[in-house]
């Protein structure tokens, strides 16, 4: 058991759990606690794999950025605690094997897969940054200048739906 | 060193529970964030594969799925916020109908 | 034991370093509250602390005793999960982004061991820096809705909406910097306003990066919700803000986690536009190098001589013994020619620090604070496109003229 693998281990115990939490806490902003959770979970796994600016920015734009808004939302809109659902017994007894099964057999045939490759960081010759960045700037820089403008579209679109109507 | 396929296995469970929670939550912003489960748990299947593979491509494709996943937070919340103003439930068993 | 020591070193070496960095800052934390209170006394005409211990210097103790040994009632109705959580997040993000902080250029060499001064060497150290800003925001948030109260909600959104607006400017105004220097890593930062040690004080990243530096810092103190931006807790608006409805140890936490970030903010601003560790003298000025011994001896032989004549019978005690101490630790660095160039780098960035931490204290005497919407629009019209603009020129000058 080397080092990185407990690590591993522990980092991917945790992303699980916060999302079996997320799944079964009935307050929105426990769900978005969990969600927290499992990004940074992510995000150490990241970085166990050597991508640290991945990692970074997981942290900043998906923990930092998009989850507050969640929290945000929740709060403005004072979304309370579920309320109890009329969904049938069966579905959970017979379904939740079901799933663990069809999980097995995925994990399997991952696992049976020629995937020995071992993802783990090697010195490259750029730093990791460097690497993404000239790639982003040079073969990427189509995609890259749209999504500026698809974040500009989205902006105008969440200015545009929160605005109230003029009565 | 850690094998791929760990991290592979990994992603597939944690997309697996973003589906459970899509499918069974009945608060529209908790379905929300199980989309943005699903969405982590492809990221996390793509880095793996981009650092088996020694190139950067998935690493430059995870951070434009981050980017349009904000967009996409961004805006889907503000059709939230809406439904919630309109309907003054967050449930989505009550929003079932295309008339109000 | 002596070979279980040398077995796991490098894990005992760790383990110690953070326990004396935790104690340090801590420490650090609670004199800094001294000193706030004493400078912003004097500035308004008054003395501040000075009954408890001498000069009021034990006044962070009894502070520190208060908090531990006040009632801490759990207001009624609050979500108890995220009641708890809010401050220990708060806290705990606070003190682990010290662990980026290098201080000091030269490892130790003790026992036969080179030990680096800073906890992790960071390749991403900004970016690791920021993604510990932007998680703090949850402090503020969750405390503020967590309490089942008015006032708190009303802070506790305003302030977290305050520091996500600030974050952009803060994150946009150091990239002039980072191109300058090449990397995220901030003993690479440091070392690249090195690259010219003739040029001393003129070398620094704050004359080509003026405008960066005056973004960064305006931005970092909206980030700390430190006056003039601090109006989401201020006492006349909003009772206190998002901590209202927290007693005593969980607001003990809130209070060292904005300290601290205070403190790192500091840090930061030395490390990025002021040389970090390096002497504001040109290198070849070598008798500078005796100027934590010019510092240190004459300030304690005044407090010797102010001991002497104190009121109290403590003081009478404890101040001529902290005096002989510093003394004693200025005669040292006389005498042990390699104790002296090993303290240089830490001294100077120590200075640096305190006057970036004495420049907080002076805003709080001084200004006022900002109203909600002039704080807003002012982060949004004036200080982001201005960051904006910080960057076009930089990046425009360092393909003209190439980073020095």
């Amino acid at each position: 058991m080397t080092p990185q693998l407990a690590v591993f281990f522990v980092l991917a115990t945790l992303a699980v759990l916060g999302a079996l939490n997320l799944i079964m806490q009935r307050h929105p902003i426990h769900s978005a606690l969990s969600l927290i959770v499992v990004m940074i979970a992510l995000a150490g796994l990241y970085l166990l794999m050597g991508s640290e600016f991945v990692a970074a920015v997981q942290i900043i734009v998906y923990g930092g950025a998009i989850m507050v808004l969640f929290v945000f939302v929740i709060m403005l809109l004072n979304a309370g605690v579920e309320e109890r659902t009329n969904i049938s017994k069966l579905a959970g007894i017979a379904g939740i094997p079901l799933a663990v099964a069809l999980l097995g057999f995925l994990a399997a045939a991952i696992a049976r897969s020629n995937e020995s490759a071992q993802a783990g960081f090697e010195s490259s010759t750029l730093a990791n940054t460097k690497e993404i960045s000239t790639m982003l700037f040079k073969d990427f820089v189509y995609p890259f200048e749209l999504t500026s403008f698809l974040i500009l579209v989205a902006i105008l679109g969440a200015i545009v739906l929160a605005q109230r109507e003029k009565s | 060193m850690v094998p791929t396929s760990y991290y592979l296995i990994l992603s597939a469970v944690l997309f697996g529970l973003g589906v459970v929670a899509f499918v069974f939550k009945r608060n529209v912003i908790t379905i929300f964030m199980s989309i943005e489960l699903m969405l982590n748990a492809v990221n996390l299947a793509f880095v793996a594969f981009s650092q088996a593979r020694h190139q950067s491509d998935g690493q430059v494709f995870v951070l434009f799925v981050i980017v349009v996943a904000a967009a996409e937070a961004a805006v889907g919340l503000g059709i939230i916020i809406l439904m919630a103003r309109n309907r003054q439930s967050l449930n989505v068993e009550r929003v079932d109908l295309l008339k109000l | 034991m002596i070979s279980f020591l040398n077995a796991n070193a490098t894990i005992i070496i760790y383990l110690v370093k953070i326990a004396l960095l935790l104690f340090i800052v801590l420490t650090v934390n609670a004199y800094l509250t001294w000193f706030e209170r004493k400078v912003v006394a004097h500035m308004q005409s008054r003395w501040g602390p000075h009954r408890v211990g001498p000069h009021g210097l034990l006044q962070p103790l009894a502070d520190g005793a208060k908090f531990l040994l006040k009632e801490d009632p759990t207001p009624a109705g609050v979500d108890k999960f995220t009641y708890f959580l809010a401050p220990l997040m708060a806290l705990a993000l606070a003190l682990t982004s010290i662990a980026i902080i290098p201080f000091g250029p030269q490892p130790l060499h003790i026992f036969g061991r080179d030990i680096t001064l800073g906890i992790a060497d960071l390749n991403i150290g900004i970016l690791a820096l920021f993604a510990i800003t932007a998680l703090s925001v949850y402090g503020v948030a969750l405390a503020g809705w967590s309490s089942n109260s008015k006032y708190p909600l009303l802070g506790g959104l305003r302030s977290s909406a305050q520091m996500v607006s600030y974050e952009l400017s803060l994150t946009m105004s150091v990239v002039g910097v980072l191109l300058l220097a090449g990397s995220f890593n901030l003993r690479d930062i440091i070392n690249a306003q090195a690259h010219h040690p003739e040029r001393g004080i003129f070398g620094w990243n704050v004359w080509p990066q003026i405008l960066g530096f005056f973004c960064f810092f305006v931005a970092a103190v909206a980030e700390t919700n430190r006056v003039p931006f601090d109006l989401p807790e201020a006492e006349s608006e909003l009772v206190a803000g998002f901590h209202t409805e927290y007693a005593s140890f969980k607001f003990a936490m809130f209070f060292i986690a904005e300290y601290t970030s205070m403190i790192t903010v500091s840090c930061l601003c030395t490390i990025m536009f002021f040389g970090g560790w390096l002497s504001p003298f040109p290198a070849s000025w070598t008798l500078t190098h005796y100027l934590p011994s010019v510092i240190l001896i004459p300030f304690g032989l005044w407090v010797i001589w102010d001991g002497i004549r104190y009121e109290t019978i403590f003081g009478k005690i404890i101040l001529p013994g902290v005096g002989l101490a510093i003394t004693v630790m200025g005669a040292v660095l006389i005498a042990f020619p390699t104790v002296n160039e090993f303290i240089q780098g830490p001294f100077w960035l120590l200075a640096k620090i305190f006057v970036f931490l004495f420049v907080y204290v002076w805003m709080r005497g001084t200004l006022p604070r900002f109203r909600y919407d002039q704080l807003m629009s002012f982060g949004w019209k004036l200080l982001l496109p201005v960051s904006i603009a910080n960057v076009v020129i930089t990046a425009f000058a360092i393909l003209m003229w190439g980073a020095r």
